[in-house]
């Protein structure tokens, strides 16, 4: 299994090289230069250096000359040195931001109901942790492997050159030390596999800890987080341990087997010399290049188990990248570029989960400009109906259509532009207010900002921060109330005034008297515009054009406010239990 | 560097066993070419074959024990270095979980994750590499030096030039990328958080259309890491070349200068022979310690940023000793208590006096921003109090240790936040070994035991991350609970029903009163309703209390809070009419 792993893998890594090809191929000649260039030197030195015959005797200018030519030779190293190495920087590190990106592009196309189930802190391990272990594995690959098969090449060519037999048994015996380190290699890759696997566990639960340390600390849970933070930890030991000393295992091990063939090169050289094929001035020079052979196939069995690890952090980004993104868009979607409003919803079932039914027939049509109140007990599906109208989850029966045409036929991008969306939970990113609130038009004036944040009556606390509008957000907002993320949250929306409108308990954590202020601004705001709210005062509800009361998922009741009490059902008794104080 | 290096403590014999393996290996290594001359001389001259193969057998004995060494090595080296490692990533788990409020605002918690994982994994690695590689190239460097002397004092003089000008280029290389590495690690906490925000605000991201713009902020990112990353390789680049370059220059040296004294008659040509093979040893040494230099400059950099996490120490210090209430002292006592957060412009709340005895129910209401969370915030100690001073029971927070304090407490943060596990393993969150009856009689006061059990398993049900696979309201039923569980003696209900429906709200109210024990509670809240029935209701406006007092005296003495009274019964009597 890991073999068909890692071939695919790097298959795939090659495709993401391929566009550096170039630059690959310029490293690849900037190496093959350097190692000959390498290799003269010795030569040379040893040229200038038998020259040395004896007090006297000796030819300064040839022994300049062969200096010379050596410094000329260092200098050619040095400079294909240096572009290689700048080269294999580049590449590396290229590749890995294009990987990189493409995970998070990716990431930016999966469904929702991928990002909602599983744990964001691996998710974050894959596209950091992984990615880097990556980039350490190929920079090492590029730079040694490149450097070791030219050398291996190089001193082939002087072996043969100086004595065949000999150098054929070098040949023969030395890829042994690649079945050795191959041999390791495939068994360690399932130990790296585990070891990113515990890596990413870790990652999850100190995403949540470190991520929620505030919740930790106050339920004195520190003892307990650092428990399982333990046990995971000690698991992490145990498998980088294994990943680390197992794949540490290949060059000791291939450099012994070189080592039996030096005393074999050794040995069948010393007979040779015995019985006079070989003198033995040629079997010192010939060790020493066997020698030089072999070091490059200990590099290359290091850079192995290298590369084994960037193997497995690869593979697991790639899974990532393989997930299925959401359902593509059809080539004819229509953009929808600016609603009436009409809202149909025909047969529509939806679940989450398919043993679990949530939704089951709905049906409703909403007229453009009409304002729907959404009412029922929590949990009843009010915060599901918005995800099917937003498509962030999409329907498995039935359909759902805006001005006629079914959602799933509209781009997700113009449908959603059509929305303007505030949710209870508020969402900012870390950047300034200016930034935040213009985040669904970047483009949009200072004035237009401010003159939104006085509609929603966000200006004046605005006003007060330290730097004003270009206060710095800190991550996740923690320097802002809740209630005042609330309000830049609704000033969002304020400055993009899209045809239809959708208000999850958009005020639940502004004071009434805001409140009050902003809901004439929403009402201002909806007018002739599609709007469905999700709201407790009834204020709000009471001015809706139709009211669902909603429960397990089924609209069981639907009217205006006046209509619903008349018929004495739930709504009549929900709206009696919550004002009988 | 330091906090770093004490972890060796636990693994002293082994960080030193692993080096000397490793050198015992080299030794070994050494002998071989001293068996392949006897092969020559003897085995060769007198053409005795035998002897060859009894040689043969030595070297293959020697590459033997050599592999030996080298595997005990390289266990000991993996043992220290994830045994290190571990206990790193646990301490500084511990260190973040005993950080003040205040730290974690300051510091956010995307650059302590990429600190915990991706900085520990560089130190790891460079400690493991350190301990295999990094005794080995001194001793041969040194030792070849120590050898050139042996053959002639007036040439190994190049060798005292030589030396200190690598010493020079290697080390400079290393001070130079430490600081520019740290910024790579600061540029990958980027990318980090831009990933991380990106899973949390996905469906506003998608809401606004803004997944071009995150993917170019994201790209942005990454090229700027990447750009920092080619900066530092850059460096690097050229420690190879330039060493190369130094000791290939004294290489020719030592032969021009040879030749001199060749002709002089001083030097032997083997002498210089000799010379030359020194100083080239000493390159392949280098070679092999280049790639490790760069790992030991990430490591480094790596371990400084942990150290820097490690100097943070909490502004708040807890007493260890626990501390005995004061008999008949009021539950809490506000004595001028304020608020002024760290680089903020002015103090969120201040000059608070306020009185609460056993089993009373506080209602605080007031505008967004008017301080509401920040008085909240000072019962459980998240903040000291920036002036004047809180008593719990009579003893002063500050002197409480910090178990007993949070022990008292049961708080319900504004954000509903559960983690991924069962609720049975949320609610178990501050009383490990609750009962189901406890956690069955909190989820009923908290009005959630319904919804609860029509889920598949009940209490069994699996959350999942962010407990995206509930409403809000039933989170915030849960977060309640999860603060009833361990029956505190002070209940904080920080706007914590903003997503229930007035008839929950009332009967959660109603349910808290009823079935627990004299317990002191705080809630806070936007809807009069909420606090109307309060022993106490405090009315707070731009961080200073406008008006403490009953519904009804409120009523009639605090304009703020008539105002507020006001709008909202607006609403109701619209509603009753």
């Amino acid at each position: 299994m890991s073999k068909t792993m890692n071939k695919t893998t790097v298959g795939r890594i090659m495709k993401y090289i391929k566009k550096y090809m170039f630059f690959v191929i310029l490293s690849f000649v900037c190496a093959t230069i350097s190692v000959i260039t390498t290799l003269v030197g010795p030569i040379l030195t040893g040229k200038a250096i038998d020259e040395l015959i004896g007090p006297g005797k000796i030819n300064f200018y040839d022994v300049k000359w062969y200096i010379t030519l050596f410094i000329i030779a260092m200098c050619i190293t040095v400079l294909t040195q240096w572009i290689m190495n700048v080269l294999n920087n580049h590449i590396t590190y290229s590749v890995v931001r294009d990987i990189r990106i493409e995970a998070f592009n990716h990431l930016e196309s999966l469904p929702l109901s991928y990002v909602d189930s599983h744990k964001h802190g691996d998710i974050v391990s894959r596209i950091v942790s992984d990615i880097d272990q990556f980039a350490d594995g190929l920079l090492m690959g590029f730079t040694q492997l490149f450097t070791g098969v030219v050398t291996i090449v190089g001193t082939l060519g002087f072996m043969l050159y100086i004595n065949v037999p000999i150098a054929l048994v070098v040949v023969v015996l030395t890829p042994i030390s690649l079945f050795v380190a191959s041999f390791i290699a495939k068994r360690t890759y399932n130990l790296f596999q585990s070891q990113s696997e515990s890596r990413g566990e870790l990652t999850a639960l100190v995403d949540e800890m470190i991520g929620q340390q505030k919740i930790v600390q106050a339920f004195g849970y520190e003892d307990d987080a650092l428990d399982r933070f333990d046990k995971i930890n000690n698991t992490l030991e145990k498998d980088s341990m294994n990943a680390t000393f197992y794949s540490s295992l290949t060059n000791p091990c291939t450099r012994f087997v070189n080592s039996v063939v030096y005393t074999a090169v050794g040995i069948i050289g010393a007979f040779s010399a015995i019985s006079g094929k070989l003198t033995v001035g040629q079997l010192t020079c010939f060790l020493s290049y066997a020698n030089q052979y072999t070091k490059p196939f200990n590099e290359i069995s290091n850079v192995i188990t290298e590369l084994q690890n960037a193997l497995a952090c690869a593979g697991r980004v790639f899974e990532l990248i393989d997930e299925e993104p959401e359902v593509a868009e059809p080539g004819d979607a229509k953009v929808l570029s600016e609603a009436t409003g009409e809202i149909t919803i025909e047969n529509v079932d939806f679940s989450y989960v398919p043993e679990k039914e949530l939704i089951k027939d709905l049906n409703l049509k909403v007229k453009p400009g009409m304002r729907v109140a959404i009412v029922g007990p929590t949990g009843c599906g009010k915060s599901t109906l918005i995800n099917l109208l937003m498509r962030f989850y999409d329907v498995n029966e039935g359909s759902i259509k805006v001005d006629g045409t079914d959602i799933r036929n509209i781009t997700r991008e113009s449908l959603r532009d059509n929305y303007g969306m505030v949710l209870q939970e508020t969402w900012l990113k870390s950047g300034t207010i200016k930034e935040n609130i213009a985040y669904g038009n970047p483009n949009a004036t200072d004035k237009e900002i401010i003159e939104a944040a006085k509609k929603a009556h966000a200006h004046s606390f605005i006003k007060r921060l330290p730097q004003g509008y270009d206060t710095v957000i800190t991550e996740d907002g923690g320097n802002l109330s809740q209630g005042q993320k609330q309000l830049l949250c609704i000033t969002r929306v304020m400055l993009l005034l899209p045809p239809m409108l959708i208000l999850d308990e958009a005020t639940s954590s502004i004071d009434t008297m805001t409140e009050i202020r902003i809901q004439k601004a929403f009402n201002k705001m909806m007018e002739g515009r599609t709007s469905f709210i999700v709201a407790h005062r009834l204020s709000t509800i009471k001015e809706a054009d139709v009211i669902l009361v909603m429960k397990d998922g089924n609209i069981i009741e639907q009217g205006s406010h006046k209509e619903l009490l008349k018929q004495k059902g739930f709504y009549y008794n929900l709206y009696n239990a919550q004002f009988a104080h | 560097m330091k906090q770093v290096l004490k972890y060796f403590k636990n693994y002293k014999v082994k960080a030193i066993l692993a080096p000397l393996f490793k050198m015992l290996e080299a030794s070994f290594e050494l002998l071989v070419p001293l068996v392949m001359a006897a092969i020559i001389d003897n085995g060769i001259k007198n053409g005795d074959k035998p002897y060859i193969i009894k040689m043969g057998i030595i070297m293959v004995l020697l590459g033997l024990i050599g592999l030996a060494c080298s595997i005990t090595a390289q266990y000991f080296s993996a043992k220290t270095a994830m045994g290190v490692g571990k206990e790193l990533r646990y301490d500084l788990f511990k260190h973040i979980e005993s950080l003040s409020y205040t730290e974690i605002d300051e510091m956010g918690s995307s650059t302590l994750i990429t600190r915990m994982t991706s900085d520990v994994n560089q130190v790891q690695t460079g400690i493991n590499m350190f301990l295999r590689l990094f005794m080995r190239s001194p001793f041969i460097v040194f030792g070849a030096t120590i050898m050139a002397f042996t053959v002639d004092v007036e040439s190994a003089k190049v060798f005292f030039i030589t030396l200190p000008v690598l010493i020079v280029i290697v080390f400079g290389i290393m001070l130079i990328s430490i600081p520019l590495y740290k910024k790579v690690q600061g540029r990958l906490d980027k990318v980090l958080l831009q990933t991380r925000e990106n899973l949390a605000g996905a469906r506003v991201i998608r809401a606004f259309g803004q997944e071009e713009n995150e993917k170019e902020d994201f790209a942005e990112a990454t090229t700027e890491l990447t750009k920092w990353q080619l900066v530092v390789g850059g460096i690097s680049t050229f420690l190879n070349p330039l060493t190369y370059a130094v000791v290939n220059l004294s290489i020719a040296v030592l032969i021009w200068k040879g030749a001199g004294q060749v002709d002089d008659g001083i030097l032997l040509q083997g002498d210089v022979y000799a010379l030359v093979n020194y100083m080239s040893q000493i390159l392949v040494e280098l070679v092999k310690l280049a790639n490790l230099i760069i790992i030991e400059t990430k490591a480094v950099a790596c371990a400084n940023r942990l150290a820097s996490v490690f100097d943070k120490k909490s502004s708040q210090v807890y007493k260890e000793e626990k501390v005995a209430p004061v008999s008949g002292a009021p539950k809490l006592q506000f004595v001028g208590a304020g608020l002024c957060y760290k680089d903020a412009k002015e103090a969120s709340i201040e000059g608070i006096n306020l009185t609460v005895n056993r089993g009373d129910t506080i209602g605080i209401i007031g505008g967004t921003g008017s301080g509401k969370s920040s008085f909240i915030n000072l019962i459980p100690r998240f903040y000291d109090c920036t002036e004047g001073s809180l008593l719990i029971d009579g003893v002063d927070v500050k002197d409480y240790p910090k178990e007993q304090l949070r022990d008292k407490i049961g708080i319900v943060p504004q954000k509903a936040v559960l983690f991924s596990g069962t609720i049975e393993d949320n609610m178990r969150w501050g009383k490990a070994d609750a009962t189901e009856e406890e956690i069955d009689m909190a989820l009923d006061i908290a009005q959630a035991k319904e919804f609860v059990e029509g889920k598949e398993g009940g209490i069994k049900f699996r959350l999942n991350q962010g407990a995206k696979n509930l409403s809000v309201g039933q989170k915030q039923r849960l977060t309640i609970a999860r603060a009833l569980v361990k029956k505190p003696e002070i209940l904080i209900l920080d706007d914590s029903s903003s997503a229930l429906d007035y008839a929950t709200d009332a009967k959660l109210r109603m349910a808290i009163k009823e079935k627990t024990d004299n317990m002191t509670v705080f809630i806070v809240s936007q809807r009069s309703s909420s606090i109307m029935h309060a022993d106490q209701i405090v009315v707070l406006e731009d961080g200073k209390i406008e008006g403490i007092g009953t519904h009804d005296e409120l009523l009639k003495s605090c304009e703020v809070y008539q105002e507020i009274c006001s709008s909202q019964n607006k609403e109701e009597v619209t509603d009753n009419e």
